[in-house]
């Protein structure tokens, strides 16, 4: 049992509809942390299959745009929805259904720092899968060797660098071959070289194609590489999205400001 | 002033109707499926297994240091024979079960408090959560499982080793024999005596376990805060300990009135 979705046809032939072409939907969504407002009537798409970033300054509402996807933290107002499921109103089992399609890369990996990074990509597969230890093992160091950590296994969290953690923390992230990953500020804390690794594993993703990605960034010149469609987020609100293209070549004094700005993360 | 009093009261009151719904939420979940038993074993041997050398060596310490003070006193009216079983009663009745809780309140109640203080701010309980993992079961509900499977074998491990450090300070002295040493101490204590005392602590490990980590998963502020938390785990925890221990004596007595004689 793995957690990617069914294809097309045999989605049609378990519930008679055509699965969604759009992976990710947020509708007018607004959220507030006491009397500062985070998200303001945020609503973007993203289509499945593709690669989408939501860009802007530390402390727009990005990673809270995330968060709403996986269902971490819940709209005041507005809908959230990851393929046709409403997200927001899900709890429990439905909710746990959904994760299980959704790969998460947190900004610090979040990596679970009492076990070994082995058994940190083996996690999801333990709890989701009837594997058999074997068979999780030799798929854990799989996905660890896809991100260059095949020797990395039985380490413990604390024993890796920034840029290994993150890319142990992707490894886990794909674990369960999710549907949707979603990335927060994958080269945040990285020198520019490492931070070009976790980008260049990111387009592998990209390109061996299946994945939709989204990914929260403030590095320009990753999110030009990385997306095929780009939003900015300014004080809550989208102030700006298209392609790359059109956002390098946006006449907006606020997206030129920050699209021509030398920031590498 | 009076405004700035008013609001820590009301702040002091939220977060005791907060932590009582936490509690609450996990003694739901004690009871309901799915139980995550394979972590809550883990969390038996971390919590429970791994405290009990401190319990073994303080309980030798307050046995010798009880015993001491017992024949100190007994020694005035020539009943010197008495000082297994007033030993033993005085440890399984109440010494026992009170400083195992507040032993494990410091040990456990810090561990907890400043574990899950750490999950929370590095992100590692989201990262569960992402995982559609119930972080709640799976944190929260196998430590308090733990807990009160662990404080009544370790407060019965706490009452033999005081009983021991008893023997080892009445041999010192006498010369006593094991034998006769642990027949003069059965001689007063029945089952009355060790049960309801020793189950109490299960009420304990529940108190020590959801304090702990109510703090623990709710923390904030980054490293202050886990610090924050795992000081409040324990000052709270005992402090609350040592009331319920009160209200719990009372019941005792009032259902088991042979208790109190």
């Amino acid at each position: 049992m793995t957690a990617r979705p069914a294809s097309a046809p045999q989605e049609r032939r378990r519930t008679g509809r055509t699965p969604s072409t759009v992976a990710v939907r947020l509708e007018h969504v607004s959220k507030s942390f006491g009397t500062r407002k985070v998200l303001d009537d945020v609503s973007l798409e993203v289509r499945t299959g593709t690669a989408f970033v939501i860009l802007g300054r530390s402390g727009t509402g990005k990673s809270v745009a995330l968060r709403h996807i996986v269902g971490l933290m819940r709209p005041d107002a507005g809908r959230v929805f990851v393929g046709d499921d409403e997200v927001n109103t899900l709890e429990g089992a439905e909710l746990s259904r959904v994760r299980k399609g959704i790969g998460f890369l947190f900004q610090n990996a979040a990596l679970f720092d009492s076990i070994t990074v082995g058994e940190n990509v083996a996690f999801p597969l333990r709890r989701h899968t009837r594997l058999k230890d074997a068979d999780i093992r030799a798929r854990a160091r799989e996905k660890l060797a896809a991100v260059g950590l095949a020797r990395e296994y039985d380490k413990m969290p604390a024993d890796l660098s920034g840029g290994m953690r993150k890319r142990a923390g992707l490894a886990r992230a794909l674990a369960l071959d999710p549907a949707l990953l979603l990335v927060d500020e994958p080269s945040a804390g990285l020198d520019p070289i490492t931070a070009d690794e976790i980008d260049q594993l990111l387009l592998d993703l990209k390109e061996g194609g299946g994945t939709t990605i989204v990914i929260v960034t403030h590095n320009i010149p990753s999110a030009r590489q990385l997306g095929d469609e780009l939003v900015m987020l300014h004080e809550g609100r989208i102030v700006a999205r298209g392609t790359p293209d059109d956002l390098a070549g946006s006449d907006d004094p606020l997206v030129m400001a920050f699209m021509t700005s030398h920031n590498t993360g | 002033m009076l405004d700035r009093a008013g609001r820590a009261v009301l702040e002091r009151l939220a977060m005791a109707g907060d932590a009582s719904l936490f509690a609450l939420r996990a003694t739901r979940a004690l009871v309901t499926p799915p139980f995550e038993v394979r972590e809550t074993v883990r969390q038996l041997y971390e919590l429970g297994l791994r405290s009990a050398p401190l319990i073994a060596v303080s309980g030798l310490a307050v046995g010798v240091v009880l015993s001491m003070h017992t024949r100190a006193s007994l020694e005035r009216f020539g009943a010197e024979s008495m000082i297994p079983a007033g030993l033993a009663i005085a440890l399984v009745r109440e010494t026992g079960p009170l400083t195992a809780g507040l032993l494990l309140s410091g040990r456990i109640g810090a561990g907890i408090g400043a574990e899950l203080g750490a999950m929370r701010v590095t992100e590692q309980i989201d990262a569960l959560e992402a995982t559609a993992v119930d972080a709640f079961r799976y944190l929260v509900v196998t430590r308090v499982a733990a807990c009160i499977v662990a404080l009544p074998i370790l407060t019965t491990l706490m009452n033999f080793a005081g009983m021991l450090g008893g023997f080892v300070a009445e041999t010192a002295i006498t010369g006593m024999t094991l034998t006769l040493y642990f027949e003069r101490a059965f001689s007063l204590i029945d089952m009355t005596d060790y049960i309801p005392a020793t189950l109490k602590t299960m009420v304990f490990g529940f108190v020590i376990a959801s304090v702990s980590s109510y703090l623990g998963y709710t923390t904030s502020s980054g490293t202050e805060g886990v610090g924050r938390a795992s000081t409040r785990a324990v000052v709270l925890s005992s402090i609350l300990l040592i009331v319920t221990n009160v209200v719990l004596v009372r019941l005792i007595f009032f259902f088991f009135p042979e208790a109190a004689g």
